[in-house]
């Protein structure tokens, strides 16, 4: 073996061994991140967690009740609107829309997906807030709905469109309107994928912190019904962690690891329902 | 196979369109109807949005015109505004962020794509999911409490006492600054560059890496020298995507950059991003001109992640039409 | 003898695709290799230069020799640059036809001048006149038929002792293949051609050697008059006047 030839295994090995290195580094931040999470903040999950109120500034103890009580409206306020106008719209560009409608429409899409959260807030802020002069739930579901329909519909649509069309065909063989056919044998057909797609949106949106910073904007109360500002748990870890007290550091903490468990578990979830979908082949 | 007629009762006027009718009975026409409203929404969302964007920013716009792109000034109290600082620390940080995010990333998806086996390759893409799925705050926290003590005691004196004489690496250390955002940027974008890189590598034909093996290359040169530029405008394509992310990151960056509208070489210099000082300022503004000069550098960011999205998905696309002209006749 | 095959068993996973394979391949000769498909004569051709390995699941059992020493135990690389190949579908990589005849040189280095050697290969695999003035223009604007042979040129570029084509004309045209099938006789001289075709019109015209394999299985070896005019065994026989396969 000559000199040259030498040189270009080795230099083979080395390059291919660095891949491997920067795989493995790639994938262990997310081992770190949750290893911190664990670490810092596995301690302070107990139950005044959950159920108290921030208490007054300066004191520990006090809990983030409000803040996960608080996500929860926003995000049932976000799917509410993200849900229905990604599924119905993805149902019109599967089934209905010419290709120049389909086109303005996924275009808008994308563009939308694309747009920085904030921005997305801005977007919110001027709509829902600033006529009414105040902050509210709704603006904020607005603005986390918003950021969900074109995740949905996009995905979707995808999904619909799998479906093959022998399956189609049989059922309008057989008399079947379109609208039925939808209904009944398509829909059913993608809903693996669907749901997917839906729970993949609202992790995606249970973590954005940005778009509620002036809608929603916080609170260190209760906020009953939904013309209120409120808490959530991604603002509350901002405000906590950039605040000079250790014992709001301890609940950022702590609820970070909530946070990126229940996003974790959705995005897993997510992926097990789609693993097992074998009646819809991808396209 | 019968025909099935139906008549509309009281057919009068409508005679001429029982079709219609019939459709509607059949309830394809409403579905239609009612599923366009709903995808037309989607449009007009997107539009009301840049709408509102421009409408809510005339104040400045009238008062500053273009000179508020290369104002250095930001000062509320003088009713000062300029966007320069912002447009840097955006564009630096995210510059920091790709130096930092391409090499690893386009070496993790080499591996992943052409040396891992299929299963090692899977396991690890889901683990890049996830960690795509991370949401931005959760890195800030990592950032302020993690990132920020470590370069403050090591890693920018430690750059600063070998590769103190470049322009970068100067100044005080305080742990937070361009640099620091870069590198917490960089960790958000490389799942971004990992699984569209890997899934281009993926796509290229095998007979093209067996023809550079068949000629005696390499393994890293078959992969190198032929399958990674037969990728490449994907590849590209990827870090577009990167950048647009990076760009419009907000909560991470603001944790950690010092929210100082600063210019400075020095990569340990406290800065500004446009997202964050919307998100500092926003609430806190006092008048209209100040908030609608926020609302106007949401105007520059959205247009700045608008061309870049739109780049990206040509060159993605570009790709997945690649090696059409092959073989053919 | 160029190159011998002993007793070779091949394996993909537990399935064994190859049974007890014995031939030679003789020096600047040009030897077909034969058989319905599935038969195996793509993956016995594979194993002369190591590109089985590619695919991770493959086992191979027993010896091949390329000039009396074992393949299996020389570094793989550089048996490649003396075993070459030209594969089904024309491969160009997507630079210009100068760099495509190129690429090889460059990696394994090259004694003549860059364009003199670049136009020595192409001038071999009779492309030369079509291209000479278009040498960096993409390889993608050639037809198919073009393409295939710019393929042969990178494999020629450097300088192997043999050269193994998996079906090189079976995506491409009649007139194509004619200029092909008069390349590989030219091409001869320089080097041991060793040929897979389901096409045993051209196995008949441009080999001097022919094997038959049926099932893995090497049925029948023999010069290639012989086995197409008299054949030893009825398989053989049943396939070349088109009763199967």
């Amino acid at each position: 073996m000559n000199n040259r030839l030498r040189w270009r295994k080795f230099v083979s090995n080395f390059m291919l061994t660095m891949t491997g290195v920067c795989a493995v580094v790639a994938v262990s931040v997310l081992f770190f991140i949750l290893g911190y999470l664990v670490y810092h903040g596995g301690t302070s999950i107990n139950w005044n967690f959950f159920t108290k109120l921030p208490a007054p500034v300066g004191e520990s103890g006090g809990g983030m009740a409000n803040a996960i009580v608080g996500n929860a409206k926003l995000l049932l306020l976000a799917a509410l609107i993200g849900v229905p106008i990604g599924f119905m719209g993805a149902i019109y560009l599967a089934e209905f829309s010419g290709s120049s409608v389909a086109f303005v429409v996924r275009y808008a899409a994308d563009l939308l997906n694309g747009v920085p959260s904030i921005v997305i807030g801005i977007f919110a802020y001027s709509l829902a807030v600033l006529p009414f002069k105040h902050f509210s739930t709704l603006a904020g579901g607005l603005a986390l709905g918003v950021m969900m329909v074109p995740i949905t519909l996009r995905s979707t649509e995808e999904f619909l469109r799998a479906v093959p069309r022998a399956l189609r065909e049989g059922a309008m063989a057989l008399g079947a309107s379109k609208s039925k056919t939808i209904a009944t044998v398509i829909v059913p057909a993608a809903y693996r994928g669907i749901l997917t797609a839906i729970l993949l949106a609202f992790a995606r949106v249970a973590g954005e912190t940005a778009p509620l910073l002036f809608t929603a904007f916080g609170s260190r109360f209760w906020s009953p019904g939904w013309n209120q500002p409120t808490a959530s748990l991604p603002v509350m870890i901002f405000t906590y962690a950039i605040a000079p007290y250790e014992d709001w550091h301890r609940q950022a903490w702590a609820a970070g690891l909530v946070l990126l468990g229940l996003i974790l578990v959705i995005n897993i979830l997510a992926r097990a329902i789609l693993a097992r979908g074998i009646a819809v082949p991808r396209s | 196979m019968a025909t099935t007629t139906t008549t509309a009762p009281g057919a009068g006027p409508f005679a001429g369109s029982r079709s219609f009718i019939s459709k509607l009975r059949d309830g394809d026409e409403i579905a239609r109807l009612i599923t366009f409203l709903f995808a037309a929404s989607v449009v007009l969302v997107t539009v009301l949005l840049v709408y509102e964007l421009w409408v809510e920013s005339a104040l400045p716009r009238h008062k500053f015109g273009l000179h508020f792109l290369i104002t250095k000034v930001w000062d509320p109290n003088l009713d000062q505004f300029g966007a320069l600082p912002f447009i840097y620390g955006t564009l630096v940080t995210a510059a920091v962020s790709l130096l930092l995010a391409v090499p690893l990333g386009i070496g993790a998806a080499i591996f992943l794509a052409e040396l891992a086996p299929a299963q090692i390759s899977d396991i690890l893409e889901f683990f890049i999911d996830l960690l795509a799925a991370v949401p931005s705050v959760i890195y800030g926290l990592l950032g302020v409490f993690i990132v920020i003590p470590l370069m403050r005691e090591y890693i920018q004196p430690g750059l600063k006492n070998t590769l103190g004489f470049l322009p970068f690496f100067q100044g005080p250390t305080y742990g937070v600054g361009f640099l620091t955002a870069g590198i917490v940027l960089a960790i958000m974008v490389i799942p971004y560059i990992i699984s569209v890189s890997r899934e281009v590598l993926l796509s290229v034909p095998r007979d093209q890496r067996e023809a550079a093996l068949a000629l005696g290359a390499t393994r890293w040169e078959s992969t190198w020298k032929v399958v990674v530029p037969f990728a490449r405008t994907g590849i590209m394509g990827s870090i577009f995507l990167a950048l647009a992310r990076a760009l419009g990151e907000t909560m991470a960056v603001t944790m950690v950059i010092g929210n100082t509208p600063t210019i400075s070489a020095s990569l340990f210099s406290p800065g500004y991003s446009i997202a964050a000082v919307i998100a500092n300022e926003f609430t806190e503004a006092t008048g209209d001109v100040y908030l609608q000069s926020l609302i106007e550098l949401g105007l520059v960011l959205f247009l700045l992640t608008f061309i870049l999205n739109g780049l990206a998905r040509l060159l993605i696309v570009a790709t997945s039409q690649r090696g059409s002209g092959v073989g053919q006749a | 003898m160029r190159m011998n095959v002993s007793k070779l068993n091949f394996f993909y996973g537990a399935k064994q695709a190859l049974f007890d394979i014995s031939l030679g391949i003789a020096t600047n000769k040009v030897t077909a290799l034969i058989g319905p498909s599935g038969c195996g004569k793509s993956t016995l051709l594979r194993t002369l230069n190591r590109m089985h390995e590619t695919v991770r699941s493959s086992r191979l059992e027993g010896e091949i020799l390329l000039d009396g020493q074992d393949i299996l135990s020389q570094d793989v690389t550089q048996l490649r640059r003396r075993v070459g190949m030209v594969f089904q579908r024309p491969n160009p990589f997507p630079k210009s036809i100068f760099d495509n005849v190129a690429y090889g040189l460059r990696i394994n280095g090259t004694k003549l001048p860059m364009a003199e050697a670049v136009e020595k290969s192409l001038r071999h695999a009779a492309l030369w006149d079509e291209v000479k003035d278009q040498l960096h223009k993409s390889a993608y604007d050639l037809s198919g038929g073009q393409q295939q042979r710019l393929c042969i040129a990178r494999a020629l570029a450097v300088e192997p002792e043999v050269l193994l084509l998996d079906e090189p004309c079976s995506a491409l045209d009649p007139i194509s293949t004619a200029k092909i099938e008069e390349l590989l006789v030219s091409l001869k001289d320089f080097c041991t051609i060793t040929i897979v075709t389901h096409n045993m019109q051209q196995a008949a015209r441009v080999s001097d050697f022919t094997a038959f394999l049926l099932t893995g299985q090497l049925i029948e070896f023999s010069p290639t008059p012989h086995l197409f005019t008299t054949p030893a065994d009825p398989r053989t026989e049943a396939y070349i006047t088109g009763r199967f396969g």
